[in-house]
């Protein structure tokens, strides 16, 4: 099998949906003549046209509103974030207008629009540009929120996504885009709203999503080889909707959980994790359920300080010892 | 009934409390957070709440009374609702007990005297509760107990599950949480080969064997239902069944050798099931897959052993079906190979480790472990040298086959070395007489001590 990096999965998976269908089409700053800000559509332009790979002006609001119309009226645009930061200058357009369009209409419309970009810290770009806003969008009824940690993930749910009908937040990461995985050529779909068991095992359960989830994979590791402790790995893939039969099928096995996770801790993503896992399953908890996010302040601009900042392996390792005390 | 509050166990040193002060009289409302009384322990002093909303209908003890921990204190409940004062326990002077304490059972009709500082005698010994009842009760008890236990919720369900009264287990999590370690470490003890793994590691680590503690818990242990079982049928056995026992001793050498010579092929050949049809041969051929083998060939030899006792009537069978004891958990069982007389040595060992893993992970099913007509039963892999086995109803012998040993033995009338294993036939001397046990001996010697014989 092709061993690919992320980047050139979703690549793939942008080249191929193209294809697929005419409808779908991609827009945002720098997508065509420059190749992508990150390079993710490299090459599309070239392949599909100006009326398919369209670059806008710098005018959040205004290009994801236009997508949002083209949408409701049959295109699948596929719009490009250069950050996710930047979302909440088009925050009435994703989720007050995409978010509930379909509601709005008694189901007479929908919203078919793929918002994908990276939603990450770690890279020095300072408190405006590291935003992980996975667990705002979540909040919102009416949306798809996606955020894959592997090559073979960013494929499988880029394409899953863009058949999706409802509009889905799809959240990339820039440290990710140079990883390297097996990725099937051709068409394959991971389906939303799955979770992925990246690692099994028996001791304590780890749920993670992102690029916490390759720091999970990396303590899981130590764990077996210094501590003699097994531990699972669950990639939520999904985070809305979630899925909550993995997460709870790995607790009810292990009884010991460490959500981890980029988001700074106020209601981030594991702390509505951590409600669901006490509601359904508290008797199968042998201890408190922890956490590791982001230090709750604004994303530190100072390299070394950043980097303690976020979810490390050095503080998962340390997390998950607690959780096994 | 009203809700009884004992004496809680406020530290974990402690053993007894002072009742200091009561600070509401019997007949007061009580609301659930309301302060009952200050109890003074080893450490401090402290103030006993109450849980319940309702009326204290009953004090138990005076101010300034030593209560042992678990002894009623105080009866809180519905005004005109009986109250019958439970029986005092012993103090505990040791660590903590992980036997489940049975409260005593109330006495059903007669109301208790109303003296406030009387206790009642303990009532007329009571049958041994059943598990259900005990938990239902030690769940009552611990609700009813004072300052908030720290306990996972896992573990709380454990202890409620296995009926353990967690309120005096030290918890070993953090901020002394009992965890489920903890209670699982307070059940009954471990079975038989859990306890011997436990014994060899203690061996090899050492210090243990040198403790001063107590071996185990005292405790007890509900009898499960394979060990129901196993007691009920072999104690009808041992009872009705006239056994007596028929011992010869073999040369095992050619066994050995012949043994040697087929795993070593089998190993360069490659293990392979040699036709589509025959079930994989998982790893090599062990000692007692050929004395199964040849147990089947002997009653080929004398059939007259693979029958049945039926009163006026005794039964013989054509198929040999071979049972094998495997140990397992709490216990033992006899997974039966089926047809043994028609399957070669090869398919005999592959059907024997499968069904012992099968045993072992405890999921065989009733015909993979009934209808057995002759048994095995093998310690030799144990460092047994000769013993002898109880017979399975209906069968009517069961063979006891010892470890190889290396001894002096006459050859040709020198004392040379020899590989001897022992062979202890139990026979229900009903159906097999004492020359027919010798004859199916015989029989069966004669296949081990010529084991290329098995490979027809």
């Amino acid at each position: 099998m092709p061993v690919i990096t992320y980047r050139e999965a979703l690549n793939q998976a942008l080249a191929e949906e193209m294809v697929r269908d005419p409808n779908v089409l991609l827009m945002g700053e720098e997508v065509g003549q420059f190749n992508g800000a990150y390079k993710v559509s490299e090459g599309l332009l070239a392949r599909f046209g100006p009326q398919r790979v369209i670059d806008t002006p710098i005018s959040e609001a205004g290009f994801v509103g236009i997508g949002v119309g083209a949408s409701m009226l049959g295109v699948r645009p596929v719009i490009e974030l250069m950050f996710w930061s930047f979302y909440s200058v088009a925050f009435d357009q994703v989720l007050n207008n995409a978010a509930n369009i379909r509601y709005m209409s008694g189901g007479q419309i929908n919203c078919p629009i793929v918002i994908r970009g990276p939603a990450n810290g770690g890279t020095n770009v300072g408190a405006t540009h590291s935003l992980t806003p996975e667990n705002v969008c979540a909040n919102h009824p009416g949306v798809k929120v996606v955020v894959p940690a592997t090559a073979y993930d960013a494929k499988g749910l880029l394409k899953a996504a863009i058949r999706d009908n409802d509009p889905v937040m799809f959240m990339e990461n820039t440290i990710l885009y140079n990883d390297k995985g097996e990725v099937p050529e051709g068409d394959y779909i991971v389906p939303l709203g799955v979770a992925d068991v990246k690692r099994a095992g028996t001791d304590l359960t780890i749920v993670a999503h992102g690029r916490s989830v390759i720091h999970a994979l990396q303590v899981a590791a130590i764990l077996e080889k210094e501590h003699k402790v097994s531990a699972e790995v669950v990639d939520l893939r999904s985070i809305r909707p979630l899925d909550e039969a993995t997460i709870l099928a790995s607790v009810r096995k292990t009884h010991r959980v460490l959500l981890v996770d980029e988001n700074k801790p106020f209601c981030g993503v594991g702390a509505q994790i951590a409600y669901l896992i006490q509601d359904q399953a508290f008797d199968d908890l042998d201890a408190p359920i922890k956490r590791v996010s982001a230090i709750d302040a604004p994303q530190i601009y100072s390299p070394p300080l950043e980097k303690e900042q976020m979810p490390n392996p050095q503080r998962i390792l340390h997390a998950a010892l607690g959780v096994l005390a | 009934m009203a809700n009884i509050i004992d004496m809680p166990k406020l530290s974990d040193t402690m053993t007894v409390g002072t009742l200091v002060k009561w600070k509401k009289r019997a007949g007061d409302a009580v609301k659930s957070g309301d302060i009952l009384a200050e109890v003074e322990t080893d450490k401090a002093t402290m103030e006993l709440e109450s849980f319940f909303d309702g009326t204290l209908l009953k004090i138990f003890v005076p101010d300034g009374a030593q209560v042992a921990i678990g002894d009623a204190l105080c009866a809180v409940g519905q005004p005109g609702e009986e109250v019958t004062a439970p029986a005092t326990k012993k103090v505990e002077t040791g660590k903590l007990k992980a036997e489940p304490t049975v409260p005593a059972a109330p006495v059903s009709a007669a109301p208790v005297a109303a003296s406030v500082s009387e206790r009642s005698a303990p009532p007329p010994s009571a049958p041994p509760a059943p598990v259900v009842a005990v938990a239902a009760s030690v769940s009552e008890r611990m609700v009813a107990s004072g300052p908030r236990v720290r306990i996972s919720p896992l573990a709380r369900k454990l202890a409620v599950e296995k009926g353990i009264d967690y309120t005096g287990i030290a918890g070993s999590g953090p901020h002394g949480r009992i965890v489920r370690a903890d209670i699982l470490a307070a059940a009954p003890a471990a079975p038989a080969a859990a306890q011997i793994s436990n014994l060899k590691s203690q061996i090899a680590s050492g210090a243990p064997l040198l403790a001063r503690d107590p071996i185990q818990p005292d405790h007890t242990f509900a009898v499960s239902n394979m060990r129901g079982t196993i007691a009920r049928r072999l104690l009808e056995s041992k009872t009705q069944i006239p056994h007596f026992y028929v011992e010869v001793e073999i040369d095992a050498e050619p066994l050995l050798v012949l043994r040697q010579q087929l795993n070593a092929a089998l190993e360069k050949d490659g293990v392979k099931p040699w036709s589509p049809l025959a079930p994989p041969l998982a790893g090599k051929l062990s000692v007692n897959d050929f004395v199964l083998k040849a147990c089947a060939e002997a009653l080929r030899r004398v059939p007259s052993v693979n029958a049945s006792w039926e009163t006026s009537e005794i039964r013989y069978y054509g198929a040999v079906h071979v049972a094998f004891a495997v140990a397992i958990d709490d216990g033992l069982i006899t997974p039966v190979i089926r047809n043994a007389h028609l399957k070669t040595l090869f398919q005999i060992a592959a059907e024997a480790k499968q069904l012992a893993a099968l045993a072992k992970a405890k999921k065989l099913q009733p015909p993979q472990y009934t209808g057995g007509t002759f048994c095995v039963s093998n310690l030799g892999m144990m460092g047994v040298e000769r013993f002898t086995a109880i017979i399975n109803p209906p069968n009517s012998a069961i063979l006891a086959v010892g470890a190889v040993v290396k001894k002096p033995v006459v050859k040709d009338d020198r004392i040379v070395v020899g590989q001897r294993m022992s062979l202890v036939l139990s026979c229900d001397h009903r159906v097999v007489d004492g020359a027919l046990g010798a004859t199916y001996l015989g029989a069966l010697k004669q296949l081990l001590e010529a084991p290329s014989l098995l490979l027809l």
